[in-house]
C-alpha cells in the first residue's frame, strides 16, 4: 500500500483529476460540475479536454486541476485517473504521477501489472449505477456515480454539488434529476476501502461572486458588453459555440446574429452591418480566417470597424480541428493582399477573453479598423473560475449615430481617423459619400494617383502607430532583469508563469512578459529584452525554416535582438510547465 | 420596399446624379442608370435612406455615379454585404447593382441564399453575356460557341439560366427586361422597388465594346422581337409557369416571371428580437448579463 493510505488524512492544496472515457460518456459534465463547484467554494480551477474530431464516440479526456490557491495550468501529471474503458486505462495510466490513484470501471477494465507505485481501485461504475437507478437505464448516470465517488474521496462540498446537479438536471425533467441524484448518492456511498479520504483545503479566493465558465462563453459575453449587436458566421470547430451563443443571446439585447452561407458571406454581412453604423463581429477558425482575408483587407482599405474572432486550431488546411495550436499569428497580422495593417489581440486565459473582446470592440470603433482576436482551442474549451466582471466599469453602449454629416464631408481625411457617416445620415449640402475598396482621395473618389496611394497607405499605417503609442505596458512578472526573460502570448500564460515561479524558486533571475497586443506591438520592448541574457519565446507553432516560431520571428525583426530564442511545440497539446522549465534550464546551464 | 416609407419630396436627376460614368460610349448601363434616377426620384424615397451597393465589374461602378450613400465592395459579395445592411437597418432602401460575372459566377452562391432567405432588397443585374471590365473573357451567361479571350475556339460550357435559378432558389419577385426598352425597364424597376422582399430584375445591357449586338434578337429596332409576359392570363405565383418562361429560347419573354409574398427574413428576425426583448421588459441590458453571470456561480 502506498503512502496515501498509510499517512493520516492531510488537507490537499492541489489535485489533478483526469477523466478518460469516450465522448458521450458524460465525462465533460463531471469535469464541468467539479469546475463549477470549485468556483463556488472559492477554490481555483483550470480544466483541459480533448475531443475526437469524429461525429460520435472516440476517446476523449477531461482533466480538472483544483487548487486552494491560484491555478495556472491544467496540470502536468494527474493525481487521480478515472478510466472508463480498457483503452482509456491503457492510454492514460502513464499520465498518473507515481503514487497516484487509478479508479477504473471493473465492468470493462482488466488491471495490468504496473511496476510503478500506483493505487488501483476497481469499481463497477456501469453495473453499480444501473443498479442504483434501476432497470433499463443502461450506461446512463455512471458519470454522476463517479462524481459521487470523487466527492466522497476528496471530501468536497456535497451539498453544493447536489445543488449544482439539481440546477442542471432540474431543467430537463423530474425523472432525469431523480436518476442523477440516485446515481450520485450510490457513488458517494460506495465504500472505497484501500485509501484514506483526502480532504481538500478550503479555497483561498475571497472575492465575492466568482463565476466559472469556458473561454468561448466569456469571449461572447465580452463582445456583447463591448457593444457588438450584429454579426454573422459559419460553423467551424472550435469557433462554432461562439456563433451559437450569439445567435441565441443577441436578440435579447436587441441585436441579431446570422448564420451565413459561407465564410465570405459571413464577413461581408458583418461589414455591411458595420457600414450601416453598428459595430459588427464575425469569426471563425483557421481555414475560415483564410477565406475571410480578402474582405478583412477591404475593411482596412475602406476603414470600417470590424471585430474578427479566430479560435486557432491545428493547421494547415483542415489540420487537427479539435486540437490546440498558435500557428495563425502570421495569418492574422499579414493575411491579406497589399499593405493592409490591422490590429491583432490575444487573450491569455478565460477571464481575459472577456476583457480582450471589449478592448477589441473599443479599438475597432475608435480607429475604424478591423481587429482580430486570436484565441485558441485550449482557452476556448477549458473552464476556469474568476471574479464576475464589473459591468458598471467595463460596459460599452452600442452606437448608431445618424446625426447629419457635415457639409463637404470628407470620409477619408488624411489628417484624422476616419469616421464614416452611415446611411440614413442626412447631408446638409446634398452630397453623399461612397465607401470603397478602391484607392481613393479624401472624398472617397477612386484615385490612381501615385502620391495619393502613398499618402493613404501611410494614413492606414499611422493609425496603428498611434495605437501603439497609447498601449499600456504588457503583463509582467518576475525579475526585472537577469538571466532569462520569457515572452509569451495567448493561452501559454499559465504554464509560463508557473515555470517562471519555479525557476525563481530555484535561484534563477527570470522574468516573464505576456503580450496581449500582438499587432501593433507596444513600444519599448527592445529595451526590456536587453536587460536579460536570454529571451525565450514559448509558442505552440513550428520553428519554421529559419528556426524561429511566429512571434519569435516577429520580435526578432522588430527588436533586432539576436538573443531571442524559440521554444516550439506542435503536438496539438498545450505546454506542460516542465517542458518550459527544462528548455529554460538548458539555456541557463 | 421599406417597411416604413414616409412619403418625401421627389428627387430630381440633378440631385441624384454624381460623377460622370466611366462606362464606354453607348454602354447599356447608361440607360439603366437613367432609369434608376427616374424611378427612384419619382417614388419619393428620402434621399438619405437610399443605399447603393455593388461588387466588382463595369456595372458595379454604379454607386459612384449615384449621389446617395453607397458602398463599393469586393468581387461577388455585394449581396451578403447588402444583407448585412438590410437586416441591421430596416429603415433603409437597399439597392444592389452588378453584372453577370459578379452575380452569377463568383457570387452565384449568394444569389441562391439571398433569394431563399427573402432578404428585403432590390437587385439589378446588368447582364451583358461577357466580362467587360477585364476585357472580354467568357461569362456564365456567354452562349455556347461565342469566342472570347478565354474561349478562343468558342465557349463550350452550357450557360446558366438565371431566371430558372432564381425561381428554384425562392426569389419572391423575378423580372426580366432589356436596357433598350426604357419604358419597360422603368416599370420593372418600380415594381421591384415596391416589392417587399427579394426582388431581382435581370436586365440585358449590351457591352458595345466586347459583345455588340448580343441582344439584338430582343430589340425590335434591330430586327428582333420584344414579347411581353401576359400577366392577365397567368398565375404569377406558379413556379411551374415561371419555369416554363425561363426555359424559352432566347430572347424569350420580358416582364415579371414570378411574384409572390412570403415573410422576409428581415420581418422574421425583427419579430424574434421583439419577442426576446418582451420577455425581460424590466431588465436593462447590463442586468440581463448579470443574470447570465449569476447562472455561472
Amino acid at each position: 500500500m502506498s503512502q496515501a493510505s498509510a499517512s493520516a488524512p492531510q488537507a490537499l492544496r492541489n489535485a489533478v483529476i483526469r477523466l478518460a472515457g469516450h465522448s458521450q460518456d458524460g465525462i465533460q459534465s463531471i469535469g464541468a460540475f467539479l469546475a463549477q463547484l470549485a468556483g463556488s467554494t472559492a477554490q481555483d480551477v483550470m480544466t483541459y479536454m480533448t475531443i475526437p474530431s469524429t461525429i460520435s464516440g472516440g476517446p476523449s479526456i477531461f482533466q480538472v486541476h483544483l487548487g486552494s490557491g491560484k491555478v495556472l495550468h491544467p496540470g502536468d501529471e494527474a493525481d487521480t485517473l478515472v478510466a472508463f474503458y480498457q483503452d482509456s486505462y491503457d492510454n492514460h495510466l502513464h499520465s498518473l504521477r507515481d503514487g497516484g490513484i487509478c479508479f477504473y470501471d471493473s465492468d470493462h477494465v482488466t488491471e495490468l501489472k504496473e511496476e510503478r507505485d500506483i493505487i488501483h481501485i476497481g469499481i463497477p461504475f456501469t453495473s453499480a449505477s444501473i443498479e442504483a437507478i434501476g432497470g433499463s437505464a443502461k450506461d446512463r448516470g455512471k458519470n454522476i456515480f463517479v462524481l459521487g465517488t470523487l466527492c466522497a474521496v476528496y471530501k468536497l462540498d456535497r451539498e453544493k454539488l447536489v445543488q449544482i446537479i439539481s440546477r442542471k438536471f432540474g431543467k430537463k425533467s423530474e425523472d432525469v434529476l431523480r436518476n442523477a441524484l440516485l446515481a450520485f448518492d450510490a457513488g458517494f456511498a460506495w465504500q472505497v476501502h484501500d485509501i484514506n479520504h483526502m480532504p481538500f483545503a478550503p479555497g483561498e479566493n475571497e472575492e465575492q461572486n466568482r463565476i466559472s465558465t469556458d473561454g468561448n462563453t466569456m469571449l461572447t459575453l465580452g463582445l456583447i458588453a463591448g457593444g457588438c449587436r450584429y454579426g454573422a458566421g459559419y460553423p467551424i470547430t472550435p469557433w462554432s459555440s461562439i456563433m451559437e451563443t450569439l445567435r441565441s443571446e443577441l436578440p435579447k439585447y436587441g441585436g441579431m446574429f446570422i448564420q451565413a452561407e459561407d465564410e465570405l458571406a459571413a464577413v461581408a454581412l458583418a461589414i455591411g452591418a458595420s457600414y450601416s453604423g453598428h459595430l459588427a463581429i464575425t469569426g471563425s477558425s483557421g481555414p475560415g480566417l483564410s477565406l475571410k482575408s480578402e474582405a478583412i483587407g477591404y475593411a482596412t482599405m475602406a476603414e470600417l470597424p470590424l471585430v474578427v474572432v479566430n479560435i486557432q486550431r491545428g493547421g494547415p488546411s483542415t489540420g487537427m480541428p479539435t486540437s490546440v495550436e498558435q500557428s495563425d499569428l502570421m495569418q492574422a497580422i499579414y493575411g491579406s493582399h497589399g499593405d493592409s495593417p490591422r490590429v491583432v489581440l490575444a487573450p491569455r486565459d478565460v477571464e481575459d477573453c472577456f476583457y480582450t473582446a471589449i478592448e477589441a470592440c473599443r479599438i475597432a470603433r475608435e480607429y475604424s479598423t478591423p481587429v482580430i482576436i486570436l484565441s485558441d482551442q485550449a482557452i476556448a474549451t477549458r473552464i476556469e473560475a474568476f471574479p464576475e466582471p464589473d459591468l458598471e466599469k467595463h460596459w460599452i453602449e452600442p452606437m448608431l449615430d445618424l446625426s447629419t454629416c457635415p457639409a463637404d464631408c470628407k470620409p477619408y481625411p488624411l489628417d484624422a481617423i476616419t469616421r464614416h457617416a452611415p446611411p440614413g445620415c442626412p447631408s446638409p449640402d446634398g452630397r453623399y459619400p461612397v465607401v470603397t475598396g478602391l484607392e481613393h482621395d479624401e472624398w472617397g473618389h477612386p484615385s490612381g494617383n501615385p502620391v495619393m496611394h502613398e499618402k493613404m497607405t501611410a494614413k492606414r499605417r499611422e493609425k496603428l502607430v498611434k495605437l501603439a503609442n497609447s498601449l499600456p505596458a504588457p503583463d509582467f512578472f518576475g525579475d526585472e532583469q537577469g538571466d532569462l526573460l520569457f515572452v509569451g502570448w495567448g493561452s501559454t500564460f499559465g504554464p509560463i508563469k508557473e515555470a517562471t515561479e519555479r525557476l525563481q524558486d530555484a535561484g534563477h533571475r527570470v522574468g516573464s512578459l505576456h503580450l496581449r497586443h500582438i499587432h501593433p506591438l507596444r513600444n519599448g520592448l527592445a529595451d526590456i529584452f536587453h536587460r536579460y541574457t536570454h529571451v525565450l519565446v514559448p509558442e505552440m507553432n513550428d520553428c519554421g525554416i529559419y528556426g524561429f516560431g511566429q512571434l519569435a520571428s516577429l520580435l526578432r525583426s522588430v527588436t533586432c535582438n539576436p538573443n531571442i530564442q524559440s521554444l516550439n511545440k506542435v503536438q496539438g497539446l498545450t505546454f506542460r510547465v516542465k517542458e518550459i522549465e527544462d528548455a529554460a534550464l538548458q539555456l541557463l546551464r | 420596399m421599406s417597411e416604413t416609407a414616409p412619403p418625401a419630396k421627389k428627387l430630381t436627376k440633378k440631385e441624384l446624379k454624381a460623377d460622370h460614368p466611366t462606362w464606354c460610349p453607348a454602354c447599356g448601363d447608361f440607360a439603366v442608370l437613367a432609369s434608376f434616377f427616374n424611378v427612384v426620384g419619382n417614388l419619393g424615397i428620402p434621399h438619405e435612406k437610399i443605399v447603393c451597393v455593388a461588387g466588382i465589374g463595369c456595372s458595379s461602378r454604379f454607386p459612384y455615379f449615384v449621389n446617395a450613400h453607397g458602398i463599393h465592395f469586393i468581387h461577388g459579395r455585394a449581396l451578403p454585404l447588402a444583407t448585412g445592411i438590410s437586416l441591421s437597418r430596416p429603415d433603409l432602401h437597399v439597392f444592389v447593382f452588378g453584372g453577370d460575372g459578379d452575380g452569377y459566377s463568383i457570387g452565384g452562391n449568394h444569389l441562391t441564399h439571398a433569394a431563399r432567405k427573402n432578404i428585403n432588397l432590390s437587385y439589378v443585374i446588368m447582364d451583358n453575356f461577357v466580362y467587360g471590365l477585364t476585357k472580354n473573357q467568357t461569362s456564365p451567361t456567354t452562349p455556347i460557341g461565342r469566342r472570347s479571350k478565354t474561349d478562343p475556339r468558342g465557349a463550350i460550357d452550357r450557360p446558366i439560366n438565371p431566371m430558372a435559378q432564381l425561381v428554384s432558389s425562392g426569389a419572391t419577385f423575378i423580372a426580366r427586361t432589356h436596357a433598350a426598352q426604357v419604358k419597360h425597364m422603368n416599370e420593372m424597376f418600380e415594381r421591384a422597388i415596391l416589392h417587399p422582399g427579394f426582388a431581382v430584375v435581370e436586365t440585358l445591357s449590351e457591352c458595345t465594346m466586347f459583345y455588340p449586338g448580343a441582344f439584338d434578337a430582343g430589340n425590335p429596332r434591330k430586327g428582333g422581337t420584344f414579347d411581353l409576359v401576359d400577366e392577365s392570363s397567368r398565375d404569377m405565383e406558379s413556379t411551374a409557369a415561371a419555369m416554363e418562361l425561363a426555359e424559352e429560347e432566347f430572347p424569350g419573354k420580358f416582364g415579371v416571371f414570378y411574384e409572390t409574398k412570403r415573410p422576409t427574413k428581415n420581418e422574421l428576425e425583427w419579430a424574434w428580437i421583439e419577442d426576446a426583448r418582451s420577455k425581460t421588459p424590466d431588465l436593462s441590458e447590463r442586468d440581463l448579463m448579470r443574470k447570465r453571470f449569476a447562472g455561472m456561480r
